[in-house]
């Protein structure tokens, strides 16, 4: 218990010293788990718009596949791009491994199916009379799934927080890409690791508090951007 | 319709947001990789960042942390450090996906040299291995005579004990203690594999009242938060030496061999020996490495 009280006690402690070495850490873990949940949301919602309302051969395919990712092991994601990145890989030529954009990679890899499949679910609720109307009125594609983002926006905005969820607690896909190197792409999870393996649990503890505190507050902001359910 | 505009100026702010956070991570990330007062010109482009791979131990005790800012700032390299355990590094090696190695078992890197794919490999550092155990030790472990002798105490009592089975350089060394001792652990029902790091398996040892074998620098580190104590040391067959390694660089084209070889080079450099000799003292009382460069250079291949 006393080691709960030491994570706790740390956690405030490495907030209020503001240590460079940490708040390099968090400002690394939001960048790459925000911009991975950017991409998430790029991609993942479009996506889950067609797998929706789409007509294409492959559909039911396809929404299979994204239900699969919904679970998809971090770990194999991250061994599958580590073998794709080596010098001797096929992208090896690009020396993306062991940097943060090697991170996006895996957690945009994890996450945009969890826009997808959200999106896709919330559209799939819709009164179809919208969609029904919106075609009579000759709208394209394009613009038809734009209306009924529009109207499911704030399921959007959930599915923007679970892919931001998923990104930000991912570790293991990120350890292995990234290789946790102090000052290059140490982000708080691969540290909770480290701290862990080396027997620092206090240290380890504090990490996940912050790590918890900085999923709370995105958490509460997206709340508060994305317009109440109706 | 009002509600959309603001959600949609809401996300543009985000992006803006996001977009001046991501600048600023990588200038820092910039920093990171420019060590202050490097001189600069020194290495270029690609050249400049080698690729390291480690056994956890030298990276989980902090030698690397005390060792690696010199190098950057006497060199300009930048060093990646890829902690990953003895078997995966020398893998690592043998695929040309690291540049220079430090590891720790003897054995399988004579096998990596001979097979050409070291250049060179100088010993950095040694230290020993330890048999750790429950205080009241149920096999006597503390009156065996060897290494090879506790281990059978251990066998002949039937008590747990934990092996991380993951090819690190401390398993390579404990199954072949079993093999000099006679001894096929498999498939015993006192015979635990852990699969992970040694820190993580000393805490496991300890919640299962189990023996294991553990390098010194890890088991010092971990002392204070698991009730295991030392009942065995002292083996010359116990000895732990780390060896430092520079990938061939005429079997793949990609690997740094010029920083690898300053890299290696550094590690037995008066200066860092130094660093490695007093290093834990202050937190240990005692230090975790003993320096190789006064006792033995191992002959250059």
């Amino acid at each position: 218990m006393e080691l709960f009280w030491q994570g706790f006690t740390g956690a405030i402690r490495l907030i209020l010293s503001a240590d460079p070495a940490f708040v390099e850490i968090v400002e690394r873990t939001l960048f790459v788990s925000g911009l991975a949940t950017g991409l998430a949301v790029l991609t993942g919602v479009p996506l889950g718009v067609g797998l929706a309302i789409g007509r294409f051969p492959g559909r039911r395919v396809l929404g299979v596949l994204v239900n699969t990712g919904l679970g998809l092991p971090p770990v194999v994601v991250g061994l599958v791009v580590t073998l794709l990145l080596w010098r001797s890989g096929p992208l090896g030529a690009l020396a993306l491994l062991y940097t943060p954009i090697a991170m996006v990679i895996v957690q945009w890899i994890v996450a945009f199916p969890v826009a997808a499949g959200i999106t896709r679910s919330a559209i799939e609720l819709l009164d179809p009379e919208l969609l029904d109307a919106l075609r009579v009125f000759g709208a394209g594609p394009v613009r038809c799934g734009w209306e009924l983002v529009r109207a499911t926006l704030p399921q959007v905005g959930f599915a923007t927080a679970a892919a931001f969820g998923r990104a930000i607690a991912e570790v293991g896909a990120s350890l292995m890409v990234g290789g946790n190197i102090l000052g290059q792409t140490r982000i708080l999870t691969t540290a909770i690791v480290l701290e862990t393996s080396r027997g620092d649990f206090a240290l380890a503890l504090a990490l996940g508090i912050v790590l918890l505190i900085l999923a709370l507050l995105v958490n509460v902001g997206i709340r508060a951007i994305s317009p109440v359910p109706r | 319709m009002r509600m959309s505009v603001t959600f949609g100026t809401v996300v543009v702010i985000l992006l803006v947001l996001l977009t001046a956070c991501a600048g600023r991570a990588a200038s820092s990330l910039h920093d990171g990789m420019t060590p202050t007062g490097v001189p600069q010109g020194m290495v270029e482009g690609q050249s400049r960042t080698i690729i390291l791979a480690t056994t956890t131990s030298v990276q989980d005790s902090g030698l690397l942390d005390a060792l690696l800012p010199r190098f950057q700032e006497e060199t300009g390299y930048v060093v990646k450090v890829i902690a990953v355990g003895t078997g995966q590094a020398l893998e690592l090696g043998r695929r040309g996906e690291a540049d220079v190695l430090l590891v720790h078992a003897p054995e399988a890197e004579e096998q990596f040299m001979a097979e050409g794919y070291g250049q060179l490999r100088f010993l950095v550092a040694t230290n020993d291995f330890v048999i750790v155990g429950p205080v009241d030790d149920p096999a006597d472990v503390r009156e065996a005579s060897s290494a090879v002798d506790a281990l059978r105490r251990i066998a002949a009592t039937g008590a747990t004990w934990v092996s991380r089975d993951d090819r690190s350089g401390t398993d390579l060394l404990e199954k072949r203690l079993w093999q000099e001792a006679g001894i096929d652990p498999r498939d015993q029902s006192w015979y635990i594999t852990s699969g992970q790091g040694m820190g993580m398996t000393l805490v496991l040892a300890d919640q299962k009242r189990a023996y294991t074998l553990s390098d010194r620098a890890t088991f010092l580190a971990f002392r204070s938060s698991i009730s295991l104590v030392i009942l065995a040391a002292g083996d010359p067959a116990l000895i732990n030496p780390y060896h430092v390694i520079t990938v061939n660089p005429t079997r793949f084209a990609r690997v740094n061999a010029r920083g690898a070889e300053a890299f290696a080079r550094f590690l037995v450099s008066q200066v860092a020996q130094q660093v490695i000799a007093s290093f834990g003292v202050d937190r240990y009382g005692e230090s975790l490495f003993r320096p190789a460069l006064v006792p033995t250079v191992t002959p250059q291949p």
